[in-house]
């Protein structure tokens, strides 16, 4: 562009102010893809969750216990495909750092209704060959340094105290982006034998497979109403908005995380705006002229724009490299905290976009000034 | 042939007839051309002189389409520009006029080349093109050897010299200097009024200058004053009368 030498000098023209500006976008930048990333970790339960799952919790809250007696009661209704059913495990590995979390299931449904999540079938087979056998996700395998074969003890605070020890017996992976890699699965016969009396025969929910998405709500009508009156009152939810139920404990996450996003981007606004202010005061000669030999109201307002517009591009760019590099290694800080923390290329070109419009605001007012500038009065003053 | 008493019927490049400007300061109307009328031909060097508010700024802009009149017409090569929208008359001034000015202006944190080269952005010339004539105009300014120096490696003269290249580049119909020596020491104002004869004698460029000073005027074919709102011929300078001089 035969612009662009012009465009270029004239943004270079100071350049620790440049300097500033564009840490500035990259500061903001970096601290949106963070937000973003947090927000969707946050997020990612509803996001992930299949359309055709229900999740059926004790009527008074999740910590209670329901009948492992209800599964075929389940399995009986019209429109369900599959049940299988969940313990929260809750123990330490070693110290309370390595926060990972565990669950009690059962094989024989497992693998159908969760079937995004995936082993190999080798080392499935083991796993229900084997009584104190477990099976991890990669990301907690990699976390630890595991493999399999490992022997895995684990102290429960919940279940009469005292330390379980696995084998690892397989791995499994996610199939789709975001899908929770940390999970340790153990298998309910074992946990039966163990647990003291008062959890026998208790699990902590049902995830309930449909044949279709569309019976949702008809079946978990009629899962809570075949319980209704008895001693473990159900209540039923799809496997989303059972996920939001969760985010919205931590409190309201979005609107914390749209206040703070609002404020950093309103924040850059006046300051690359003010940037942009001086940057065209301190040139009101040079484009006085620029209109005196013929260059368009038109073209000097595109001056001011392409600068702001590359400063935001250029700071922006920064901000979403270093993003990059610095999530994958807060999420492995962070892993079993909280869901995988990934940075995709939706939330890039969000961050980008926002970048960019505030690049154009910033540009926009000393942009029409510019394009509002009288020659003569301009070149009076110089 | 430069006239102040120009009738209806001139053939001449440039044609004010009937020039009128008048500001309003606080309120009051300040009238600062009157009823002006000037021919100047292809090829003419006319400087203007006067007392300072005198209006001879206000003439220059008026005639470079930077301001417009508040009576009267201005044509150029059968262009009248009193009426041109701003659209219209900003890519009028970018094909006929070159401007020089007393500081120069050039733009710091471009190189003399690259400051040259700014009219012939607005050309639909290739890169190469657009070399070749910044090259040509400033070999004519003599400042070959200065084409990727920043203005702030250049002296005075050699700035002014890179500014009249800018405006010779694009080979506009006239060239407007104000006061194109107030910032130079003598020595540099007459190279650059050498520079300027040589537009005028070899190139047959027709130029239009604002000037306080009567060494720099009297290089000029025609020196005319402006007085209460309207020129008056000053008399021939030597060059003019060699030259045929004024109506």
């Amino acid at each position: 562009m035969k612009f662009w030498s012009l465009i270029w000098a004239n943004l270079t023209r100071k350049k620790v102010r440049l300097l500033l500006t564009l840490g500035s976008f990259a500061v903001a930048l970096f601290l949106f893809a963070f937000l973003a990333v947090v927000r969707d970790a946050f997020n990612r339960g509803g996001g992930v969750a299949a359309a055709n799952r229900l999740v059926v919790i004790n009527r008074v809250s999740i910590i209670q216990t329901i009948p492992l007696s209800y599964r075929d009661k389940i399995r009986n209704i019209p429109g369900v495909e599959n049940v299988t059913h969940d313990n929260w495990f809750g123990a330490i590995y070693q110290d309370e750092k390595n926060f990972f979390p565990q669950f009690v299931i059962d094989p024989d449904s497992q693998r159908q209704v969760y079937s995004e999540l995936v082993v190999p079938d080798d080392q499935w087979n083991n796993f229900l060959k084997d009584r104190t056998g477990a099976i991890a996700g990669a990301s907690t395998v990699k976390r630890f340094g595991w493999k399999i074969g490992d022997r895995i003890p684990l102290k429960t605070t919940i279940y009469g105290g005292g330390a379980w020890e696995f084998n690892l017996d397989g791995v499994y992976h996610g199939t789709r982006p975001g899908d929770d890699e940390t999970q340790l699965w153990f298998q309910w016969d074992y946990f039966e034998e163990r647990v003291p009396d008062r959890f026998k025969g208790q699990v902590g929910w049902y995830t309930v497979k449909l044949n279709t998405p569309d019976d949702a709500v008809r079946v978990a009508k009629a899962i809570d109403a075949d319980f209704a009156n008895s001693p473990y009152e159900t209540k039923t939810d799809t496997e989303s908005a059972w996920a939001a139920g969760w985010v919205k404990q931590f409190g309201n996450i979005e609107f914390l995380i749209l206040s703070i996003g609002s404020v950093v981007f309103f924040t850059l606004l006046l300051v690359t705006g003010n940037t942009m202010a001086i940057s065209v005061r301190e040139r009101t000669g040079e484009l006085a002229i620029l209109k005196a030999i013929g260059f368009k109201n038109g073209s000097v307002l595109f001056f001011v724009l392409a600068e702001a517009l590359t400063i935001a591009l250029i700071g922006g760019l920064v901000g979403l490299v270093l993003a990059l590099l610095a999530v994958p290694l807060v999420g492995q800080a962070m892993s079993g905290m909280l869901p995988p923390m990934v940075l995709s290329k939706p939330m890039l070109a969000e961050a980008m976009g926002f970048a960019l419009l505030v690049g154009a605001c910033s540009g926009l007012l000393p942009g029409l000034g510019a394009m509002r500038l009288r020659v003569v009065d301009a070149l009076r003053r110089i | 042939m430069v006239s102040v008493n120009a009738d209806g019927n001139s053939k001449a490049l440039i044609q004010v007839r009937g020039l009128n400007k008048t500001y309003r300061r606080g309120g009051e109307p300040i009238q600062v051309l009157q009823g002006l009328n000037l021919d100047v031909d292809q090829g003419d060097f006319v400087a203007f002189m006067g007392p300072s508010g005198s209006g001879k700024t206000t003439l220059l802009n008026l005639l470079g389409g930077l301001d417009v009149p508040t009576a009267g017409s201005v044509s150029v090569g059968g262009d009248e520009i009193t009426h041109m929208s701003s659209g219209r008359l900003t890519e009028w001034r970018a094909r006929h006029v070159g401007f020089v000015f007393q500081i120069y202006n050039l733009v710091p944190v471009l190189t003399a080349s690259q400051n040259v080269e700014l009219p012939l952005l607005l050309t639909r010339l290739s890169r190469s093109e657009r070399k070749q004539h910044v090259e040509s105009a400033l070999a004519i300014v003599g400042l070959q050897g200065r084409a990727e120096h920043f203005p702030r490696q250049l002296s005075g003269g050699q700035e002014q010299r890179v500014a009249i290249a800018r405006a010779i580049v694009s080979d506009p119909t006239f060239l407007l200097c104000d006061e194109p020596t107030g910032d130079l020491d003598r020595k540099s104002a007459d190279e650059i009024m050498a520079l300027v004869e040589e537009l005028v004698s070899k190139h047959n460029k027709t130029v239009l200058m604002v000037t306080h000073d009567p060494l720099v005027a009297a290089r000029a074919h025609t020196v005319l004053h402006l007085e209460k709102g309207a020129l008056v011929e000053a008399g021939k300078s030597p060059h003019s009368a060699a030259a045929g001089g004024a109506a």
